[in-house]
């Protein structure tokens, strides 16, 4: 899968490998020391984010979370269901 | 008033399957509408994996919504949570800009099923405040969702058997698959039918 910035897609794949054999192979066995890929995802980070400003996309807005926070949407009642 | 829309999918692997194969749903056959897929933030925090990615994806709207919404992609927001503990992968997806015009959030949460199965909970919000578009707008945005929902399926279900290659003769798979896509295409026909009518009824 591309990055959203062409010149970070390589950085990307690597980042993108190094997290998915530490998920199945630490992660989901209990271990949840997540310093293995730390530092190849800050490189891949920082091209996203230059990348990002070039394209003029707001931070702030990704930023802001919702999920686990107030403002999540909660699933109305079953009877008024569309 | 938003309108809400909710169904349950089940896969036919292990919970940890599922996990595993959720950060490689893309790209996939169905996927072509996805441009890119960038992680913004992750951390691990009470032994949960927090998980922030943008997605950008092409804009497929009717001519009529041109006018709206003419941008070439939609940003996507897709905040995630995995207990590995529990065994939950809770997914929450939101469309960045354009809300007033249609904002569509997604909140899925997987669970296994037994040990071979999971079970994925999925619910939509669809909202639209453009005056006299709304009803039209989030009509189409329902119904953009629910043909997505299948591509979603067949799409997460083609990584997952490249994965995990199992005891399913291929041609059952491949007839399933051709199934769904004339189903989706009549589908898209009524579709069709329905957002002209409610568009003519505005």
């Amino acid at each position: 899968m591309n990055s959203i910035g062409e010149e970070c897609t390589e950085l990307k794949k690597k980042y993108d490998d190094c997290f998915n054999s530490w998920f199945s192979e630490r992660f989901l066995k209990g271990d949840h020391d997540d310093s293995v890929c730390s530092s190849i995802f800050k490189v891949y980070q920082e091209c996203v984010k230059n990348a990002m400003k070039q394209q003029n996309i707001d931070f702030k807005d990704i930023d802001k979370d919702v999920l686990g926070t107030d403002n999540e949407f909660k699933v109305p009642p079953s009877d008024n269901n569309s | 008033m938003a309108r809400y829309f909710e169904n349950t999918i089940v896969f036919n692997f292990s919970w940890d399957q599922v996990a595993r194969g959720y950060w490689k749903r893309y790209p996939n056959p169905q996927s072509t509408h996805v441009l890119s897929e960038d992680t913004w933030s992750r951390y691990v925090k009470d032994g949960c994996l927090y998980t922030k990615r943008l997605l950008t994806k092409t804009n497929r709207v009717p001519k009529w919504g041109e006018r709206f919404f003419n941008a070439k992609s939609v940003k996507i927001i897709e905040e995630s949570v995995v207990d590995p503990e529990k065994k939950v992968l809770i997914t929450y997806t939101r469309n960045l800009g354009y809300t007033k015009v249609m904002s569509v959030v997604e909140r899925v949460e997987y669970r296994p099923s037994g040990a071979s199965q999971t079970v994925a909970t999925r619910s939509a919000w669809v909202d639209s405040q453009v005056f006299g578009f709304s009803r039209a707008i989030r009509a189409f945005g329902v119904d953009r969702f629910r043909k997505n929902a299948s591509q979603m399926v067949n799409g997460f279900n083609y990584v997952l058997h490249n994965m995990f290659p199992r005891q399913v003769p291929q041609h059952t798979v491949t007839h399933t698959l051709k199934e769904m896509r004339d189903a989706a295409a009549a589908a898209t026909d009524r579709a069709k039918a329905n957002v002209l009518s409610s568009v003519n009824r505005t």
